[in-house]
């Protein structure tokens, strides 16, 4: 039993899952002293946000149909750290994955459910992946930094849709956005009235398949060892330009599929701003969730609850729910710099020596 | 008298003890060796004399008066300094102002720059350093940074010298420097302490010595009471076996590897120039060389990491010019020149690594592409048996091994997946005796039994030891080559060093 415990323990501080709540209650404490210091009952805000996330059964479904976007960028970010590459362009590879899944919803007319939904997601991955291995493929051949390439790439992503769906994609009427796509390529809403849809389902299982694929077969085990030492793996023969070529693909095949699952579940349609920065909360959730895709999935559900508890905040007390994203700084700022809690350890040992 | 004496030292790590109980002096004005083999706990017990790490239990004393030494501040206050194995200067500032840095000599509020110039030059010249003080240090080699680190010590008035494993990095020439260094130190009244777990430079250097086991100690003797072999056996703690033994060679084996006038530029540097090598079934072919002259390039060509060369490489009847690491991964396994960097993967458990670069093979993988990983970890659990891997099992991480450990599992790889031809890069770079002689004996096994074997390497004496013909590079050409016991090892350092000795005496 004693063992066990040792080895649970082992296993927890091994793959950093205590480092990361250990984070998030340090977050959660230190942004307890700003709404006080601010004015407010910090006390009243977390009861607020808590109600807001998990309140009632319309809260639950809210903050797990939140969650899902996030983990599709929280997954997009951690596959491409795990074969080195930072992309820091999830948002674009989200925007034009999800314009393309509406058009796909709109235009293809006359087919069956299934395969008018799986081929307007399929339109969603291919657009999100082909936009990520742009960057991918300069990084390649010309040796280009694909940080920037990628910040880049989001703003080219963004003007492009933006000047579509305000001109050629229009849909009738006022509101700038395209025209709701068929029936038969809605994901169904599982609880009426909320953002809950059966993307769910598809998060979680490309979140299994893809630690089983990590973890278990020939393509996670190279692309791993890519990853982490790129010359090692030249050495054991195995092709890195191949590697990142595929893990970008895929990373934004799985934020372009994140995209598609709202504007086919969620909307309906696609509209300007609609992935309000869920691709930039992916680097966060990854960070959080160590790359692990089941870490990335319990992490996107905690970025969810805050962003849900978050507008219930907003509802109900005179809080403004803007003091969530300095919460969410602080997160990131705290699972980002692990030196800082290295350094609380130290002091904490030393003290004790000292006694 | 005792310049440095440290009583009852004992540090333990968790449940390990780096050091326990352990009693060490030095005396005033002679070179002392604390030998040990790598975790044995000699830096330990340094860095508490300078203050790095408290100890658990015990006292320091020097000059035979009780100190507390609780930072390297203080230890260099009470004229203790050391020279870490990795060197902490600053490459882009000059020699006088790394050793200045932090006790600037100054003119009212300003850095007095010449003023140090002139200073450190004052105390080169009085040792005899060959060195210029408005030299930046990115520019110079690694024996002269070791320079400027001891003109550091000597800055700062240290009376004692610490130096951790000072040779290392250097080569031949640089450690006959180093010592002719040292030695005038001594004869200035120095204290002089050097951690190694070199034998040869033990003897060779040191007045006495300490010697410690597994945080212990073992016993502290003058240099006149010992030799190369005892010390080996105190230091490991059983008998150790160097001398080889090998069945003769035959002739007439068929070759098994052969580079035909290969060329190969490298930062527009030509890395290797028209080099040729042969190796034939049941020999060990040794190449020698100062480092720096093309080993590293080699390795790349060998092992298909390089794919832009001029020449024919073959290896049996197979053309494998520029083809790559995957292609030549069939036909020859190796010993990866820096493990650190090519020998393993950081964020892989031992039984991943035990793989690498055979993980496609039918045995590991299925057809769709799934590792076959219970029966990989069986087969990891059985080699690190097999091969005395100290180590919790095949799920720990092989980055968390000690350096003689990794490699062990390295060596058990090859030994594995070898086809009769084997690439063995600085196998003992960095590892303690026990794993020496394991994989000294394993390369020796592999050849009698009929395998072509390629040792590189920047050690002298395992070239020496194991090969049975020897190539010399030089500058990326094969200076010399010939059968080993053909070689006087004067020749081999005259070669080594671009001359010829033939030449020179006629």
């Amino acid at each position: 039993m004693v063992k066990m415990k040792g080895k649970l323990k082992d296993l927890m501080t091994r793959s950093g899952i205590l480092f990361s709540l250990a984070s998030m209650v340090l977050a959660l404490i230190l942004c307890a002293v700003v709404i006080g210091i601010l004015g407010y009952s910090p006390l009243e805000a977390y009861r607020a946000m808590v109600k807001g996330a998990f309140g009632n059964s319309y809260n639950i479904s809210q903050t797990i149909g939140i969650a899902v976007p996030l983990i599709f960028s929280g997954l997009s970010m951690a596959i491409a750290s795990k074969v080195g590459v930072f992309n820091i362009g999830i948002e674009g590879q989200m925007l034009v994955g999800s314009f393309a899944a509406a058009l796909a919803g709109y235009y293809i007319k006359g087919l069956p459910m299934f395969i008018h939904l799986p081929l307007s997601l399929l339109c969603g991955i291919m657009m999100g992946g082909l936009w990520a291995l742009i960057a991918a493929e300069l990084r390649n051949f010309l040796h280009i930094n694909e940080v920037i390439l990628t910040i880049m790439l989001n703003y080219v992503a963004q003007y492009v849709v933006s000047y579509m769906v305000n001109f050629p994609f229009k849909a009738e009427g006022n509101v700038v956005r395209t025209e709701y796509v068929q029936d038969s390529a809605r994901l169904a809403i599982l609880v009426p009235h909320t953002r809950l849809s059966s993307g769910i389902f598809l998060a979680l299982i490309v979140a299994i398949v893809l630690a089983i694929v990590l973890k278990r077969t020939k393509f996670g085990y190279e692309l791993r060892a890519v990853g982490t030492n790129p010359l090692a793996a030249q050495s054991a023969g195995i092709n890195q330009k191949k590697y990142i070529r595929l893990a970008m693909f895929i990373s934004g095949a799985l934020a372009g599929l994140g995209g598609a699952g709202e504007v086919l579940g969620y909307c309906g349609y696609y509209i300007p701003s609609m992935t309000q920065g869920y691709g930039f909360d992916g680097i966060a959730i990854a960070t959080m969730g160590q790359n692990n895709p089941i870490g990335t999935v319990v992490s996107a559900f905690l970025f969810g609850a805050l962003r849900n508890g978050a507008a219930g905040m907003n509802q109900s007390t005179s809080i403004p729910g803007e003091l969530i994203e300095v919460l969410e700084a602080l997160i990131i700022l705290f699972v980002s710099t692990p030196g800082i809690f290295k350094y609380i350890k130290k002091q904490m040992k030393a003290r004790k020596a000292g006694k | 008298m005792k310049a440095v004496e440290m009583l009852g030292i004992t540090k333990s790590f968790g449940s390990k003890f780096a050091s326990s109980d352990i009693d060490f002096h030095v005396e005033k004005g002679e070179i002392h060796s604390l030998l040990g083999e790598n975790g044995a706990g000699k830096t330990t017990l340094m860095n508490i004399l300078f203050g790095m790490i408290k100890p658990d239990s015990g006292k320091i004393l020097l000059n035979e008066k009780e100190v507390k030494i609780d930072s390297p501040l203080e230890a260099i206050d009470n004229g203790i300094s050391m020279v870490h194995q990795h060197f902490m200067l600053v490459d882009n500032l000059t020699v006088a102002e790394n050793i200045v840095l932090g006790a600037e000599p100054h003119k009212g509020i300003l850095f007095d720059r010449e003023g140090a110039f002139r200073e450190i030059q004052e105390i080169a010249d009085r040792y005899h350093f060959v060195i210029d003080p408005r030299e930046m240090v990115g520019n110079l080699s690694v024996g002269i940074k070791q320079r400027v680190e001891i003109l550091k010590a000597l800055y700062h008035r240290s009376d004692i010298l610490i130096l951790d494993e000072p040779t290392a990095v250097l080569t031949p020439q640089e450690v006959n420097d180093l010592f002719k260094v040292l030695n005038e130190l001594k004869a200035d009244g120095k204290t002089i302490i050097i951690i190694t777990h070199k034998l040869k430079e033990t003897m060779a250097i040191a007045d006495s010595v300490t010697i410690l086991r597994r945080g212990e100690l073992i016993g502290r003797y003058s240099i006149k009471e010992v030799d190369e072999q005892k010390l080996a056996d105190l230091m490991v703690g059983r008998l150790v076996n160097f001398s080889v033994e090998k069945k003769p060679m035959k002739d007439d084996m068929p070759v098994k590897l052969s580079l035909k006038n290969i060329s190969l530029k490298k930062n527009g540097k030509q890395a290797l120039n028209d080099l040729s090598l042969e190796v034939h079934a049941g020999e060990i072919l040794g190449v020698a060389g100062v480092e720096g002259n093309g080993q590293s390039e080699l390795i790349e060509v060998l092992t298909g990491v390089a794919q832009h060369y001029d020449g024919t490489y073959m290896i049996g009847d197979a053309d494998v010019t520029n083809k790559n690491a995957k292609t030549i991964l069939k036909y020859m396994a190796n010993i990866a020149e820096d493990r650190r960097a090519r020998g393993y993967v950081k964020s892989f458990t031992n039984w991943e690594n035990m793989i690498l670069g055979y993980h496609t093979l039918s045995d590991y993988m299925t057809k769709a592409g799934f590792l076959k990983t219970r029966e990989i970890r069986k087969i990891t659990e059985d080699e690190i048996e097999a091969n005395d891997i100290r180590t919790e099992g095949p799920l720990q991480l092989t980055d968390s091994l000690s350096g003689g450990n990794v490699q062990k599992l390295i060596v058990a790889r090859m030994l594995r997946h070898q086809k009769g031809l084997v690439l063995a890069a600085q196998p003992t770079r960095g590892v303690d005796i026990g794993a020496i002689e394991y994989i000294h004996g394993e390369l020796i096994k592999l050849r009698d039994a009929g395998a072509a074997v390629i040792l590189i390497s920047a050690e002298l004496d395992e070239i020496v030891k194991l090969s049975d013909r020897i190539a010399v590079l030089y500058e990326g050409r094969v200076a010399a080559l010939r059968k080993a016991e053909e070689f006087t090892e004067s020749e081999l350092g005259s070669y080594m060093l671009g001359h010829d000795p033939e030449k020179e005496e006629a």
